[in-house]
């Protein structure tokens, strides 16, 4: 029920300087050597795969982790001649690397260029030093500065800053004051991810709250910090079109979309998820057992049934605040979206967590169903209903 | 050799718990050889899943073994193995009526302790004769001699030559074997008699109908007696008699006196064959019953209600089940608004209860919403009526009642003499009348109090024992109905009355208890879209108010591609939770929050 034939790509590069304090991902400080062995393994991977994918146009690739900034960027370039050997390549394809602040320089972005990388994420969380240090982060907003001058000067047009709110201490002007310093380069981002900060249990920040160590901000705060987040990029031009994510006109992240419009990606790496043919499965987290067999290491292999594709559709595609297409449920399960969710859409929009609008569409118009801003907020509790 | 009383011995084993009774009594069966080692579960006595976790025997049961003495002859023991919770004292009492000796085991380690002495009591309260084993002799902190001085100091029973053992390894345990021969008497009784059985249990069998377990004390029964039980004048013919091999009934010619066994007689509701009744031949009947019949009363009534109101006939149909092996819980069908259809059930107390709802959810695969239990009221209304309330929403309009009675127990509080006082302020704070004290040993001692019996229900066992750290027991009896200054305390949430949540309780603690109950409410009710009120309420007047907050953030912030699977779990957990909630007008609380008044007391 895959509706065209594009596919998106991510590479996990699953290392780091060291952990920060609030990161679940999979991902830690390792040698070089073990690094070099890693890519190599990740371009075995890269070539294997692509036999299962003649017919597919890669629209997207995203190199994330860890710190994909720490890979020696002739490594970078090398898998990226693997992706382009072995894959049908769109033309204007994005491809994206994420870049911590305190790994990367005007060599490296260079290289990047070289090997066809369009676009940067940069990991800065917090413009204010105290902050990025309570974080763990290793770099100051200096660095930041530098490098994303640097990353100009370099050519990148499209460039995403990752902030965070609601961080341990903060408070609503030292968060506003991360966004207008954001806000105030030149030329400023194209897309900024704003999360707030989620505590993962097994982090060293989720230990630190249980024991009370952590000022974190309430709730009330919290959701101020947001909104007053949402408010000022939407004055300064940014739209919001996912739960955390604003863009300037023609800049969202198109392999973001992806995940939640239900694209076909493979994941590459230690631990990296696919989705493939309504097929999800999961690298091994294991890197000794990814370094001896990386195709041979899949778990959770997953053949989704007609429902879970439908759960699915609902709340992957409710995280976008365009919401879903009606038209596109009929279109991919041939039954109307009310017949399987109607009680669920009813209640939902009498909390006041959904609301219906139309959009233009090729013939005529285009009925959606979107998150309200309440909605937005306790997304969790609203898309629960859409299991079925 | 059946009829040779002189090689019978009818005994039982009491023990502080976790001093050993079990595994002794596994120990006993083993060396006494009538099962196989492979035959042997593990704790052979206690055979219901639940008994086994708990740690505790819920019914009296009984093994009889053959042990091949010293002296070269065959013995035959009738271990009956007897309940370890003051919520079936009057089913313990009627085990000891059953039996000749006791065995007393104490710990080598821990010497006395509150239960060895409640227990030893009772046991001399029924005439028995008690000789002492000292168990885990093992333990490296094993102090033997001192237990023998404690035995017979505090309790004044010989204990020189107390068999010293390790049930668990399997030490010693002919010692044991043999002082029940030579220490506990054979039993009496003259089998020309007229019948004479007691009746120490009874269990339901869908093959068999009703087994009766009982200890004949005079005359005989066999196949084809028509008996009559003396309480309940029931009357039927014996299909069957025969003894209780260890996990299994093994069928004989007859019981005569001395005799521990079984009968069948397709009697088909226990209700008809109620423990402590006398079992006489209808052709020939004694003069009178055995002493110490008591009708079993229902002490703690609670609504239970399936979560899935569907599941009505299933409740239905299990409790019918249950009730046939279980006199003691009484039902009937009620409705909720809050709850929709259930049943108000009564019980023995609290233990009882919840046994009854655990085998509720495992055996009959129910998944229940419980209220808050209560004790029977009664009502006495300006028209001279009288009601007797076992559900608090029926309470009628306060200007329409007279007064109001609770029940009281009288209590007997054994403790060591360092928690006197503790305990004694643990009695004020449940309402209790002091009547009295006396010192055992000069170092315990036995304080008599009187006590609303909805003061001791929820809690107090527990209370009891974490402030005198496990050297208090605790015995009580039913005394009667006396008048008290009771009010009905409403809960609503979100405005709405709850009839579910409401229960009874004396006015001077309802302020107190109301606010518990929404601080409680309040942390059980998860955060919805909306401001949740909780209030408490007595006639119409709120006492107490606490708020749930409106849910503002409820989001997976950051969500990568690979977390797909990790979200999908997340919203199913959300959803499972869901399933596991009540609809209360617009409010969803959680199934558990309807037991949540029990748990209010936090000053232990």
């Amino acid at each position: 029920m895959t509706e065209n034939r594009e596919l998106e790509l991510y590479f996990h590069i699953p290392f780091c300087v060291r952990k920060c304090l609030y990161c679940d991902f999979l991902s830690g400080p390792a040698e070089p050597g073990t690094r070099r062995q890693y890519m190599e393994a990740l371009m075995g991977e890269v070539r294997k795969k692509a036999e299962d994918c003649r017919e597919d146009t890669v629209v997207s690739a995203f190199l994330g982790g860890g710190t994909p900034s720490l890979a020696d960027p002739d490594q970078i370039e090398r898998l990226l001649e693997a992706v382009h050997g072995h894959y049908r390549v769109a033309p204007d394809a994005e491809i994206t690397i994420e870049v911590n602040p305190g790994t990367a320089d005007r060599e490296k972005l260079k290289a990047y260029q070289k090997a066809g990388i369009n676009r940067l994420s940069i990991g800065l969380q917090s413009a204010d030093d105290e902050e990025l240090a309570a974080l763990g982060r290793i770099h100051t907003w200096r660095q930041f500065l530098d490098i994303y001058r640097e990353a100009r000067e370099a050519g990148f047009v499209n460039i995403n800053v990752d902030v965070m709110s609601a961080l341990p201490g903060q408070s609503l002007e030292s968060c506003l004051k991360t966004l207008e310093k954001v806000l105030d380069l030149e030329p400023a981002p194209e897309h900024i991810s704003a999360y707030s900060l989620i505590l993962e249990e097994g982090t060293p920040f989720f230990e630190m709250a249980s024991a009370g160590e952590l000022q974190l901000p309430d709730e009330e705060l919290d959701r101020l910090m947001y909104r007053e987040t949402g408010r000022m990029l939407g004055e300064a031009g940014y739209r919001r079109y996912e739960i955390s994510n604003y863009a300037r006109e023609g800049h969202e992240c198109r392999h973001n979309k992806g995940y939640w419009t239900r694209k076909n990606y493979l994941g590459f790496g230690l631990g990296a998820a696919s989705l493939y043919n309504n097929m999800r499965y999961k690298n091994t987290g294991s890197m000794t057992e990814y370094l001896r067999d990386p195709l041979g290491s899949r778990e959770e292999m997953q053949r989704l049934s007609r429902e879970e594709q439908m759960e699915e559709f609902m709340f992957l595609g409710l995280r976008l605040t365009e919401g879903v297409s009606l038209e596109r449920f009929r279109r991919v399960f041939g039954v109307a979206l009310e017949e399987i969710y109607g009680p669920a859409v009813e209640r939902s929009v009498k909390d006041g967590l959904l609301y219906r609008y139309s959009r233009p569409a090729k013939n005529g118009k285009e009925d959606m169903l979107a998150l309200t801003e309440l909605g937005l907020d306790v997304s969790n509790y609203c898309l629960a209903r859409f299991l079925l | 050799m059946a009829a040779d009383q002189s090689r019978i011995r009818n005994f039982c084993i009491v023990a502080h718990i976790d001093h050993g009774k079990s595994t002794l009594a596994d120990r006993i069966i083993e060396k006494t050889g009538l099962l196989t080692s492979r035959e042997m579960q593990d704790q052979v006595l206690d055979n219901m899943d639940l008994e086994r976790e708990r740690g505790i025997t819920i019914k009296a049961q009984a093994v009889r073994t053959v042990y091949k003495a010293r002296d070269g002859k065959e013995y035959i023991f009738n271990l009956i193995d007897t309940p370890g919770h003051v919520d079936f004292n009057y089913e313990v009492s009627r085990s000891l009526a059953a039996c000749d000796g006791a065995v007393l085991v104490v710990d080598a380690a821990q010497g006395i302790e509150a239960q060895t002495l409640a227990n030893v009591y009772l046991a001399l309260d029924h005439n028995l004769d008690v000789f002492p084993v000292i168990n885990k002799i093992d333990l490296p902190s094993a102090d033997p001699q001192r237990v023998i001085e404690e035995i017979e100091d505090v309790i004044g029973i010989e204990a020189h030559d107390a068999p010293l053992i390790s049930a668990k390894n399997g030490i010693n345990i002919e010692e044991v074997l043999e002082q029940i021969v030579a220490k506990i008497p054979a039993p009496g009784g003259d089998p020309g008699n007229p019948l004479q059985a007691l009746i120490f249990d009874s269990i339901y069998d869908s093959y068999k109908g009703v087994i009766i377990f009982c200890r004949v004390m005079e005359g005989t029964v066999k196949k084809g007696t028509r008996i009559r039980m003396m309480a309940t004048k029931a009357e039927e013919e014996v299909v069957e008699v025969g003894y209780f091999g260890a996990g299994r009934f093994l069928p004989c010619e007859e019981l005569s006196a001395g005799m521990v066994g079984y009968i069948t007689a397709s009697i088909k509701n226990v209700k008809d064959t109620a423990v402590g009744d006398t079992v006489t031949d209808a052709d020939r009947p004694c003069r009178e019953p055995l002493p110490g019949y008591k009708r079993v009363q229902s002490m703690v009534y609670c609504g239970m209600y399936p979560a899935d109101g569907a599941k009505y006939p299933d409740l239905r149909d299990a409790l019918e089940k249950l009730k046939l092996n279980d006199a003691s819980l009484n039902y009937e069908p009620e409705t909720s608004a809050a709850l929709g259809f259930g049943f108000r059930c009564g019980f023995l107390g609290l233990l009882h209860l919840e046994i009854i709802q655990e085998r509720l959810e495992r055996e009959y695969n129910l998944d229940l919403v419980t209220t808050a239990p209560g004790v029977v009221y009664k009502v006495y209304r300006t028209d001279g009526e009288v009601l007797e309330l076992t559900n608090p929403s029926n309470l009628p309009d306060p200007s329409t009642i007279e007064h109001m009675e609770e029940p009281v127990v009288s209590a007997e509080i054994m403790v060591a003499s360092e928690y006197i006082g503790s305990i004694m302020e643990l009695c004020q704070e449940r309402r209790g009348r002091y009547l009295g004290m006396e010192y055992i040993e000069g170092t315990r001692a036995l304080l008599k109090y009187e006590l609303p019996l909805n003061e001791i229900i929820y809690d107090f066992f527990d209370a009891l024992k974490s402030r005198s750290r496990g050297y208090a027991s605790f015995d009580y009896d039913i005394k009667g109905y006396e008048p008290a200054k009771l009010v009905k305390l409403d809960i609503l949430i979100n405005r709405e009355e709850v009839d579910a949540l409401s229960f009874i309780v004396h006015a001077d603690s309802a302020y107190e208890r109301g606010r518990k109950m929404c601080e409680k409410l309040k942390d059980e009710i998860p955060r919805h879209l909306f401001e949740i009120p909780i209030q408490a309420a007595v006639g119409g007047k709120i006492i107490a108010r606490e708020t749930v907050k409106a849910m503002r953030k409820d989001v997976l912030a950051k969500c990568y591609g690979g977390d797909i699977t990790r979200k999908k779990k997340l919203l199913e957990k959300q959803k499972e939770g869901k399933k596991r909630m009540r609809q209360i007008g617009n409010v969803e609380i959680p199934q558990k929050a309807f037991m949540s008044v029990l748990k209010l007391d936090d000053r232990k």
